[in-house]
């Protein structure tokens, strides 16, 4: 006898169920709604669709001939209002009562809408089906449109909107995209390839408000005040199974419908599989265990034995040009170990996660050729110890060569800049070697390449060795730490001319050998990336040491020192009560006075330190960065105001130096001194910047030092005006900070370069050292505020413990 | 009642940082990697007991912020040719919540 089968939703879960069912000739007599007007397609080529890669007709899965060959009754267009249990009968949106003998729900899931305000106005849709898809089909290159969701779904919209010309803006609230698939590195390069498609990205954006126009959505703003313009605003963050009807009929219920390893709810003559159900906890987005379920189910409705097991998964990106796969658990965790391949040629990323002998994780971007191969290794667990050194390469490459330290080098188009100082580019610099320069102080001789101040020359011996192969041998360079080849110079060149505003990028591009980096080369890319693209970049506290992430100095015993500035070396009997008040309230135990005429306050308790900012700025203080890689202080003298022989206010010009150039941030510490007269009162001539007033001007020197080394000052310039000696310092300081190597101080920078390259950009060509002073004003529009008030304000929290248990350890 | 003990959001801990705890025997410093994980170390270096919640976290690995000392989050030893380890205790993520295993504790009162 035949049994009645009632399926609600046509989707692709429920449609292999039917083909394994009829495949079976079980005898079953099937009725099919479904919400939608059509029946089953094949959901996931939506975005070839969209892009136009495919039709509609292309993803049909079963078409109206099939329903019939094997008599479905199919009741399209129809949504079930009621079910009976204890009947045993479903109620259709018209009234029709339908019994059954078992039922299978299908219904899939729906797409989430956030509901920020005007999620509901007319233009907002999800990217589900195909109306939507139509929406998106009917836009072209006049219209603009916002995605909200860097993940899969949303980006597959964002790029098939684009391919039909759209201007497409994605928001996406993580810091990179498809975070939950992909890490950083692997992020950084799929938003490049986006970004080249035409795609703007924005990141770590949160959205606040959807704004309309005659009830039809006119823009999007954003958290941070931008306003981006769209006729559509379509969101894709994530899908939640869509349990309604089950759990109006009673069936239990928790983020899926729940069903056992046979696919069966809590009633025995009710089947659930797809998107709508939950198993052991999990809920499923993608294909591959809806069909196993499927399976499952079919062999369940007849009778045949059989378990659902979840297995591991892996990730596609269904856009053209954007080769990407991501598998299994690629988080770091206790005893993982990473191995990391980059070809900044290709924009190659490979990284496996290791455990125990076994690959648990891969991502993998730009080169997928060999993701199944990898995907069988972490399904089945196999032991990868024999292969491990060779394991990156993939199965074709056993035995591969060891990576190769010249890979971003030879990555570099023609017109990248090698050498800043004189414009010179990649192609110049092999034209010349083609002509015979194959050595580099020819190359310096016909190009001027690394012949002026001399950071490029690592960049342009690596030219050499990537032209001229085996016939250059390479000089051995320090590289910043293990985890790169390059030294500090060639990364700093490669930050410039390949435009890298990101430490992802930087890592990538430079093929660095780590997954982030360590403590010797985070902090220095951390410098060279805000002194670079002081705009473009965020500070990025993690990568700095402790002293510049808590603005205080760490003392041996884990306590802080705390200084306030003193402008200049001046203060008042109120701020000197204000440190006693804030001395006597913190308990400080010892108070000094420094070497650079303030006052150091030693032996702070972390978490008193928001609290003693807070009293010091409310007294009118700030951060006297003692701290920092940038400037410390201006020590001055008492020039014209008391002293008989002074010749220029020095304390003045100290302390306008000082407002002038605080919270800039520098390759190491700077330390500046102004003297009222020769006898150098304030012993400006061992500072890195120093200034010797007389009668006829200031003088500039610097390159000082009273550290390990001690060096005196080497005169720059001496100009007539204050205001020309404020500009000439501010350039000086901006060249410092533009070329330096980090943690070189400024003898050691113009030891590499010399006074005369200095002075050429400095002292010979004033609109150079206009524009110096210029860059270095837009830097500091973002770094000169006084970091204390800030954390002390908004970070105050971070400062204290997590939590306190000592009392739960008593119980 | 459950063996872990809620810390904390993982939120409140920044990427690649770390957060103390207060125990009635000394701080335990919770660390979070670019990756999420989360480890609990004792806050004190093997070396000078500097504060390990004030490194630069890399990888599964901190540096002390006092004589750059790399200590694995995972086994709590000192890495490179420095020899030491600092005891370490279970911690997980649920949920978004940070979780500390309730048996530290008593380990910790009782030594």
């Amino acid at each position: 006898m035949t049994t009645r089968l009632v399926v609600i939703g046509a989707g692709m879960a429920t449609g292999r169920v039917l083909e394994h069912l009829f495949e079976s000739e079980a005898g079953y007599d099937v009725t099919l709604f479904n919400a939608e007007p059509r029946g089953n397609y094949n959901r996931i080529m939506l975005s070839p669709v969209l892009a136009g890669d495919k039709s509609y007709a292309d993803i049909v899965t079963h078409d109206a001939d099939w329903y019939e060959v094997n008599g479905v009754t199919c009741r399209f267009g129809e949504r079930i209002a009621q079910i009976d249990r204890v009947a045993k009968t479903v109620t259709a949106a018209n009234g029709d009562v339908v019994p059954y003998d078992k039922l299978l729900f299908g219904t899939g899931s729906n797409p989430f809408m956030i509901p920020l305000p005007g999620h509901d106005l007319e233009g907002v849709i999800a990217y589900r089906d195909l109306e939507d898809t139509e929406r998106m089909m009917a836009l072209g290159a006049s219209n603009k449109v916002v995605v909200i969701g860097g993940g899969l779904l949303g980006l597959e919209a964002a790029a098939g909107m684009a391919a039909r010309g759209v201007d497409v803006t994605v928001v996406h609230i993580m810091a990179h995209l498809m975070e939950r698939q992909l890490d950083e590195a692997a992020g950084y390069l799929l938003r490049k390839a986006l970004v080249d498609k035409g795609i703007t990205v924005k990141c770590s954006a949160n959205s606040k408000e959807i704004l309309g126009e005659n009830g039809h959505v006119r823009a999007l703003l954003l958290d941070d005040g931008t306003e981006l313009p769209c006729d559509l605003l379509v969101m894709a963050v994530g899908i939640r199974p869509n349990t309604a009807l089950a759990q109006e009929a009673g069936l239990a219920v928790g983020k899926g419908i729940h069903v056992d390893d046979q696919m069966v709810t809590s009633d025995a003559d009710i089947l659930a599989v797809g998107e709508c159900v939950e198993h052991d906890g999990a809920i499923f987005g993608l294909v591959a265990p809806l069909y196993d379920q499927a399976k499952v189910a079919a062999q369940t409705l007849t009778g045949a034995e059989a378990a659902f097991v979840q297995k591991e998964l892996s990730t596609k990106l269904k856009v053209t040009g954007c080769d990407l796969f991501s598998a299994g658990d690629f988080m770091d965790g206790p005893g993982r170990e990473d191995i990391v391949f980059r070809d900044p040629g290709r924009g190659v990323y490979r990284r496996l996660v290791i455990a125990d002998n076994v690959v648990v994780g891969a991502v993998m971007y730009g080169d997928t050729a060999d993701s199944n191969w990898f995907f069988g290794l972490i399904r089945d667990k196999t032991d990868i110890a024999g292969m491990r050194d060779t394991l990156i390469f993939g199965p074709a490459y056993q035995g591969g060569t060891p990576l190769d330290p010249l890979a971003g080098v030879a990555a570099l188009p023609r017109d990248a800049e090698i050498c800043g100082c004189n414009g010179i580019c990649k192609g110049q610099i092999e034209d010349a070697i083609a002509a015979g320069a194959t050595d580099l102080g020819a190359v310096r001789a016909t190009t001027k390449a690394s012949g002026s101040c001399g950071t490029c020359t690592g960049l342009v011996e690596q030219v050499l060795a990537v032209t001229l192969g085996d016939d250059f041998v390479l000089p051995a360079a320090q590289s910043i730490c293990a985890c790169t080849d390059m030294t500090h110079e060639d990364v700093r060149r490669m930050i410039k001319s390949q435009r890298l505003t990101s430490m992802p990028a930087v890592w990538q591009e430079c093929g660095w050998k780590t997954s982030c980096g360590c403590h010797v080369c985070r902090p220095a890319l951390n410098f060279y990336l805000l002194a670079d693209w002081p705009l473009e970049y965020r500070d990025d506290p993690q990568s700095r040491f402790i002293n510049e992430r808590k603005h205080a100095n760490i003392q041996k015993d884990g306590t802080f020192s705390v200084v306030p500035r003193m402008w200049g070396g001046i203060t008042t009997p109120n701020e000197l009560r204000a440190i006693a008040d804030a001395a006597d309230k913190y308990m400080v135990p010892t108070v000094k006075v420094t070497g650079g005429q303030r006052i150091d306050l030693l032996g702070v308790r972390s978490e008193d330190l928001p609290d003693i900012w807070a009293d010091l700025n409310a007294a009118g203080m700030v951060s006297g960065h003692a701290y920092s890689k940038g400037l410390r202080t201006v020590k001055t003298c008492v020039g014209t105001d008391h002293c008989r022989f002074g010749t220029q206010d020095s304390t003045g010009l100290g302390i306008k130096l000082e407002k002038q150039l605080w919270g800039a941030w520098t390759p190491h510490k700077l330390k500046l001194g102004v003297s009222g007269c020769p006898r150098n009162c304030a012993e400006a001539t061992c500072k890195d910047i120093g200034v010797i007033c007389v009668d006829s001007g200031y003088q500039v020197s610097i390159g000082g030092a009273a550290g390990m080394d001690v060096k005196e000052t080497e005169l720059l310039v001496q100009v007539t005006t204050e205001r020309e000696a404020v500009d000439v310092i501010k350039a000086v300081t901006q060249l410092y900070r533009e070329n330096a190597k980090y943690l070189d101080r400024i003898y050691k920078w113009m030891g590499k370069v010399g006074l005369d390259w200095i002075s050429e950009r400095i002292v010979d060509d004033l609109d150079s050292r206009m524009a110096l002073v210029d860059r270095f004003e837009v830097s500091q529009s973002i770094y000169r505020k006084d970091p204390w008030a800030e954390h002390a304000s908004t970070r105050a929290e971070t400062y204290r413990p997590l939590a306190n248990l000592s009392l739960e350890a008593a119980e | 009642m459950s063996n872990w003990i809620d810390i904390a959001a993982l939120g409140d801990i920044p990427q690649r940082g770390a957060r103390m705890v207060k125990t009635a025997l000394g701080c335990v410093a919770v660390f979070r990697t670019g990756d999420d994980q989360v480890f609990a170390l004792d806050n004190a270096c093997p070396h000078k007991a500097g504060p390990l919640a004030e490194g630069i976290v890399h990888g599964t690995s901190v540096t002390c912020p006092l004589h750059n000392w790399v200590i694995s989050l995972e086994t709590g030893q000192a890495q490179g040719n420095d020899e030491g380890q600092v005891a370490t205790y279970a911690a997980r993520v649920e949920e978004g919540r940070v979780l500390l295993d309730r048996a530290f504790l008593r380990a910790r009162v009782a030594a």
